[in-house]
């Protein structure tokens, strides 16, 4: 960048800056309950959820098929390694590790040569179709799911027993999530990256400057699927399990609001949603005042339907939107349009929209 | 898109393959027990209809408002639990002796006429309907074209319903009593088969794919339907009052899942988990047939339902019993289908 960063810009490093900060040393700050229950939990949801606005964003491909993928690579792995349930085949945790997200990679590949010819609209609900099967498939299959899940799986040495020490599993997740995310901002920088930005923006055109359309945007998916996956082992190592339960519709849709909280098209939104969704998940509980049957303690899914739709009729830039018309009040940003925004404009759902018509 | 040459019709041979291949499989297991394949195909072909009631109201609204109503299986669910409440409330009569007996579960205690039956199917499908129409007003009517945030707000919608739905209805299996004065079933091809699932469900969905075929081609209503399919702005500008029309096809859509809702929940059950199986179920119809078309809906109902059926069964070789890997199959459809026609058999370009 040659630019003098605007003043904005610079708030927007700070914060960053100063977020990393604060999680690099969170185990001095915080509890180790508040340390695993919110911070480690919002940092591998936060890699789902930013695998699905890497594909939102930079391929214009909206998938609702990433907990499918990263269903692929939890349970892979977690029947990979001794369990309870399961093959428990009692693979080495890292061999299983790196076998788990090369068949969720694989798995993507699959998937995003079957749904990568459709667009838009199309394109969700084949993903979200795809991702539904792989549920409905660990669901049956009880040979790889056991029944009702597999248990406490063997973890690497490296993270130790999260539930009596949560510190090594939240630096692990932490370094994965910093590696995701520069991982991407690093991908979208290469010929790949713009080439598929340039497909997102433009298919017709790149495909008669003679780039193979269906081609790039299968492997954008296996790439979005493998982030996925990396996703979907955390889940298995900080929850100790995973069951058909934890891969089903519900997941896919929470996901899905953790990434349009934080803002579909900004790569850093996943992480802020994922916070806001893993304190909401966890505090919400309590002071949820009881309103007949309709609210209360019990009722969290309606809560976070609720706050989905607010923010899907309000402000479709999510958090990180709101940050951004804020920021435009602060001063000028530093010239020349982000390549994270997304094709039509920074607050428009655009990509289905301009696709179908 | 770019092939090497004669590759061109490698997807359509590979599809053409898999057809025939599955025909001889069936024929072969088809050809052992006779009564048994009756009775798979039959309960293919009821569960096609069951999903073709779904998926026609999905796939119409679809159509005309490229509107992805992600809410549709909530609506589905909501108008079987609707059925249930009201004959609940207004038709349950205690028959005589003591409703204590624990052996038949069901219900069989309580009798339930004609009325018993319709009053709630009609009033479910009437609540439902209103419900679409309210949904898309306050919340589909003012975005039209936005179509990801379109069905953004549907899943939130859903997620909300289903909630609700589990608050109030709780997670128990609940199902809607057909009349008792119904035969619980029919003899077909020496087949031994229920009466509901066989007579009433199919004959409801030829009744609905007849009444839909003749409201799009024969009606002014299904003309403008048409016309606006293909043209929104200039069926507007003739001066065609397209709000009210697509708010009319947002009750039939809604009906429709209503409807199937209640057939669903007197021919299986009802209960927390229905609404993401029929979301589902239309979604791989309509992904299958052609997004917006009728017929195409019909044959990817079809082919769900056979396939799922025979699939339950006939998956086992000798020894090695297959069948929980079911689901595949349906995956498979998807796949051959998606390879030869990437947007479904009947599916244009929108």
């Amino acid at each position: 960048m040659t630019q003098r960063l605007g003043r904005a810009d610079a708030i927007s490093w700070a914060l960053v800056a100063v977020a990393l900060l604060v999680l690099v040393f969170a185990p001095l700050i915080f509890t180790n309950f508040f340390v695993s229950v919110i911070l480690t939990k919002a940092l591998w949801l936060g890699i789902a959820a930013a695998s699905l606005i890497f594909l939102a964003s930079y391929a214009g491909m909206v998938s609702l098929g990433q907990v499918g993928m990263y269903a692929v690579a939890g349970m892979m792995f977690a029947n990979l390694v001794a369990a309870d349930g399961g093959l428990d085949a009692a693979w080495n945790p890292w061999i299983a590790t790196v076998a788990a997200l090369l068949l969720a990679t694989l798995a993507g590949l699959l998937f995003g040569a079957v749904a990568s010819r459709s667009e838009g609209i199309y394109f969700l609900m084949i993903t979200l179709a795809l991702g539904v099967i792989v549920y409905y498939f660990f669901a049956q299959v009880t040979q790889l799911s056991g029944f009702g899940g597999v248990n406490s799986p063997e973890l690497p040495a490296l993270v130790g027993n999260p539930g009596d020490d949560p510190v090594p599993l939240f630096y692990v997740t932490l370094a994965a999530s910093v590696l995701v995310f520069l991982g991407i901002r690093y991908l979208v920088r290469t010929p790949f990256g713009l080439a598929m930005q340039g497909l997102r923006d433009e298919p017709d055109r790149m495909r008669a400057l003679g780039f193979n359309v269906t081609l790039h945007r299968t492997l954008a998916f296996a790439a979005g699927a493998f982030i996925a996956g990396v996703a979907g082992v955390l889940s298995v190592w900080y929850n100790q399990r995973i069951s058909p339960g934890s891969i089903a519709l519900g997941q896919t849709i929470d996901i899905l609001v953790i990434a349009v909280i934080g803002g579909l098209y900004r790569l850093e939104g996943a992480w802020v949603g994922a916070i806001f969704f893993a304190l909401l998940d966890n505090y919400s509980r309590e002071y949820t005042p009881n309103i007949g049957e309709v609210l209360g303690p019990e009722r969290f899914n309606t809560l976070i339907g609720v706050i989905f739709l607010v923010i899907i009729l309000v402000s479709p830039g999510g958090l990180v939107g709101l940050w951004e018309k804020a920021r435009e009040r602060i001063g000028p940003s530093s010239g020349g349009r982000r390549s994270r925004a997304g094709p039509a404009g920074e607050e428009e759902l655009a990509p289905g929209g301009s696709a179908v018509s | 898109m770019e092939a090497l040459p004669g590759t061109q019709n490698l997807p359509k041979l590979l599809g053409l393959a898999a057809a025939l291949l599955i025909v001889g499989w069936l024929l072969v297991k088809g050809a052992g027990d006779v009564k048994q394949f009756t009775r798979v195909t039959l309960n293919g072909l009821t569960l096609s209809a069951l999903f073709f009631v779904v998926a026609s109201g999905f796939t119409l609204i679809f159509g005309l408002m490229r509107v992805v109503n992600m809410a549709h299986g909530s609506l589905y669910l909501l108008g079987g639990y609707l059925a249930f409440e009201i004959q609940k409330a207004w038709f349950t009569e205690e028959s005589e002796g003591l409703n204590l007996s624990l052996a038949s579960p069901t219900g069989s205690a309580s009798e339930y006429g004609l009325f018993g039956w319709l009053v709630p199917l009609l009033l479910a499908c009437l609540l439902i309907g209103v419900l679409g129409v309210v949904i898309q007003q306050l919340f589909l009517r003012w975005n039209q074209g936005e179509d990801l945030r379109q069905a953004l707000i549907t899943i939130a919608i859903s997620v909300i319903m289903a909630d609700q739905m589990l608050a109030q209805f709780g997670g128990i299996a609940k199902d809607v009593k057909p009349p008792s004065s119904w035969p619980e079933s029919i003899t077909l091809f020496g087949v031994q088969y229920g009466f509901f699932r066989l007579v009433v469900v199919t004959g409801a969905a030829l009744a609905i794919g007849l009444f839909l075929w003749w409201l799009i081609k024969r009606t002014r209503f299904g003309l403008i339907v048409r016309a606006g399919v293909d043209d929104r702005e200039m069926v507007s500008a003739l001066g065609i009052n397209i709000p009210i029309v697509f708010a009319a096809a947002f009750f039939i859509g809604a009906m429709l899942a209503g409807f199937g809702g209640v057939l669903g929940g007197t021919m299986l059950a009802l209960e927390p988990g229905e609404d993401t199986s029929f979301l589902l179920s239309s979604l791989i119809v309509v992904i299958i047939g052609g997004m917006g078309s009728l017929g195409g809906a019909a044959i990817g109902a079809l082919l769900l339902g056979l396939v799922d059926a025979y699939a339950d069964v006939y998956l086992v070789f000798g020894d090695t019993d297959l069948t929980n890997y079911s689901i595949l199959l349906t995956f498979a459809l998807l796949i051959v289908v998606l390879a030869v026609r990437p947007l479904g058999l009947y599916g244009r370009p929108a």
